[in-house]
């Protein structure tokens, strides 16, 4: 086994080429175009077989990606951000076509304000479309959940596309060491995509996506899609099971961090949960019984293991980055109401945004979230929610507001 | 077109090959033209299909093609025809599937997609020389919704978002030139009630590969305003009055393939369906009517200083 210092984006174009990709629909857009340029270069280099096209928007790269799958080759492909959104309407259209392969996210904050930093709201919109979710959290975890990925998403039982999803910045540029596997190894991981007689040939003609009318046929089709997705999870553990074996790293659906007898926990997802880890391991020196969960797998939502992982413990502090605006933070929220069917003692949530647009979270952050949590827990009653965000942070946005309205007057004399 | 298989009327198919008993509307000149067209283009291929009338072709589970269909969205069909094509290609030289299984890749939209929302990837798929027949089924506004105007729409027509006295202010696009821009394989227009004329085009555009586009003119009873019955009458009008100028692109020239030489009065197209009606009662608006005219006779006057007549 090679080892190899990667960025994340180098991580995810090393996944597309073990997993022998034979089509790359692309689409330019920071912080995810290392990712297609390494590729171009292997594919002109003649180092990998595959044809990579850009097309001319993320709409079309999702069409495009979606046909080709639907037409029975292995598909990659990867985006960002507004990217990601301007391709919307085919996100919701591809997934209900079962049409397998793999896109990779590279989270980027959304306009408005326009930035180019990371968090999660991007990838939260893709929630409900009926692409399953993979979070990773280090370079390691984004080239082998990507082969995970192709295989979850080929299964019979689940047939959907998988978004795999890395931080901007933080994971896309950050260098780490990276196993890159054997390619006979890989091969024995995840066989040829095999699309059965969903694909287009001449002696078979098929119809696929047709138009319904009627409820009964759509109900039928999206719960249908529904149902796919929520094999994904058992099809998960399998597959990391195999996984385990031929490489010796494994996944869960929800990596548990000195979990044990723990009474406090934090819940986040990606990368910043290594600096979670950090605070995790701090506490826990200083006579904290505290851990930390990081779904994996958001979508299918990995209840059972979240319910499982939770049982006994006290106090939660949840840290979203990213915010259901009018509402709050996406992750608190779908874990309180997973809470609600969890027999015995419910541990006491509270719920922080922080690490929007890019902006750290630091140590003594996680402390202070630690300390609400047990209180919270001490007193029976869930806190506000709260944004993590400094005093200092204010005055230099205020500062930088004086400056504009400074120049405003400037104007008006 | 000495070469043609299509000489004259009973050259063409007996049967079609697309099933009956489809969701379109009585006398729609769309799906006439589109059944000439597949004809020719037989059940090795694939249609993507992009939001419009003929996306009701494929209702599940029933479908009148013979052969295959994917329906994409209202913007994106030529993507979808980039995937299917590229996935096909790969397929072959990969050896993973025999070149016997090839299919031929066909965009069939109506016009809000083809002239709108569809435009950028259109252009796209022709930059990127991809290898399809695009053909666009123009009713001219958004037929599927009720016949909102849309970049199709001729000048002077009431839609339903156009119903003040001048009816729509606009310009139809060119979007014959907009493709033959791009220097694709072939364009040409087309329409049902000129089947020869057609056939030879689906013909020619079937030998070539590469980018090529057949717009279908497709009047349409319920948008336009007339009896069913009229549809074919009304397309040949659309000819014979210069309106509509059946013309291929082809190797960098564009060729005029039926050139009405004793033109009739745009008049006599306009006044036979009721979306021009308000032009003609209860006031005649001889400005509207002239302009019209104008511009269709400049059009023509510019074909003959411009290029030989064939």
């Amino acid at each position: 086994m090679k080892g190899k210092l990667l960025t994340g984006n180098g991580a995810a174009a090393w996944g597309a080429r073990l997993a022998r990709a034979d089509y790359i629909p692309a689409f330019p857009i920071t912080p995810q175009t290392e990712i297609i340029e390494t590729l171009a270069a292997w594919i002109d280099e003649g180092q990998v077989e595959a044809r990579l096209v850009t097309l001319e928007s993320e709409h079309s790269m999702i069409t495009a990606a979606g046909a080709a799958a639907a037409t029975g080759v292995r598909v990659f492909s990867a985006t960002s951000s507004q990217g990601l959104l301007y391709g919307m309407e085919m996100i919701y259209t591809v997934a209900g076509w079962r049409a397998p392969f793999v896109l990779v996210n590279v989270s980027r904050g959304l306009a408005t304000p326009l930035t180019l930093e990371p968090d999660h709201n991007d990838i939260m919109a893709t929630r409900d479309s009926g692409f399953l979710q993979i979070h990773c959290a280090t370079c390691q975890e984004v080239l082998d959940t990507i082969l995970m990925a192709y295989r979850i998403a080929e299964d019979k039982r689940v047939r959907l596309p998988v978004i795999v999803n890395l931080d901007g910045f933080y994971l896309s540029f950050t260098r780490e060491p990276v196993a890159i596997p054997a390619e006979e190894e890989v091969d024995r991981f995840l066989p040829p995509f095999d699309p059965g007689n969903i694909r287009f040939r001449a002696s078979a003609p098929v119809s696929q996506a047709s138009a319904v009318l009627g409820a009964a046929s759509y109900s039928y089709f999206r719960y249908e899609t529904h149902l796919a997705a929520m094999q994904a999870l058992a099809v998960h553990d399998e597959a990391a099971g195999a996984f385990a074996e031929i490489f010796g790293r494994s996944y869960e659906a929800v990596e548990r961090y000195r979990m044990e007898e723990a009474e406090f926990a934090f819940v986040m997802i990606g990368s910043f949960a290594t600096k979670a880890k950090d605070a995790v391991d701090r506490l826990r020196a200083a006579g904290w019984k505290i851990g930390l969960l990081r779904p994996r797998v958001l979508r299918p939502y990995p209840k059972g293991h979240l319910l499982k992982a939770l049982a006994g413990v006290r106090g939660v502090a949840v840290i979203d980055q990213n915010i259901s605006v009018g509402r709050g933070g996406v992750l608190h929220t779908e874990l309180a109401a997973a809470l609600a069917d969890m027999g015995g003692r419910r541990p006491v949530l509270a719920s922080f945004m922080g690490g929007l647009g890019g902006r750290d979270i630091s140590p003594q952050e996680f402390y202070e979230m630690a300390s609400v949590a047990k209180k919270a827990a001490e007193k029976g009653e869930a806190p506000p929610p709260r944004l993590l965000y400094t005093e200092t942070e204010l005055r230099e946005v205020r500062r930088l507001q004086a400056i504009a309205r400074a120049d405003q007057m400037e104007e008006r004399r | 077109m000495s070469e043609t298989a299509f000489k004259r009327m009973k050259d063409l198919p007996s049967a079609h090959l697309l099933g009956t008993g489809t969701a379109m509307c009585p006398g729609c000149g769309g799906l006439q033209g589109f059944q000439g067209i597949y004809d020719l283009l037989g059940e090795k291929s694939v249609v993507v299909n992009a939001a419009g009338c003929m996306t009701l072709l494929s209702i599940y589970p029933f479908t009148p093609f013979r052969g295959s269909w994917l329906y994409t969205a209202m913007a994106s069909a030529p993507a979808g025809a980039q995937g299917v094509r590229d996935a096909l290609d790969i397929l072959m030289e990969k050896k993973k599937m025999p070149p016997e299984e090839n299919l031929d890749v066909v965009v069939l939209t109506g016009d809000g997609a083809a002239y709108g929302m569809g435009l950028s990837a259109t252009s796209g798929a022709i930059e990127r020389g991809l290898d399809f027949l695009y053909v666009c089924y123009d009713n001219e506004g958004y037929g599927n919704t009720g016949q909102q105007y849309s970049g199709a729409t001729p000048h002077g027509a009431r839609t339903a978002t156009s119903k003040g006295p001048e009816g729509y202010r606009g310009q139809k696009k060119d979007l014959f030139s907009i493709w033959a821009a791009h220097s694709p394989s072939y364009v040409a227009t087309v329409i049902g009630a000129e089947p020869l004329d057609l056939a030879r085009k689906v013909e020619k555009a079937r030998k070539l590969a590469g980018p090529r586009f057949l717009i279908l003119l497709a009047p349409c009873p319920p948008g336009w305003d007339f009896d069913p019955k009229e549809s074919v009458e009304i397309g040949q009008l659309a000819v014979r009055t210069g309106v509509w100028p059946l013309k291929e692109y082809v190797n960098g020239e564009i060729v005029h393939t039926k050139v009405p030489y004793s033109r009739l009065p745009v008049e006599e197209y306009l006044k036979r369906q009721g979306r021009f009606h308000h032009l003609f009662s209860p006031k005649r608006n001889d400005e509207v009517l002239n302009e019209v005219q104008a511009r269709v006779d400049a059009y023509w006057q510019g074909v003959k200083e411009k290029s030989p007549v064939h």
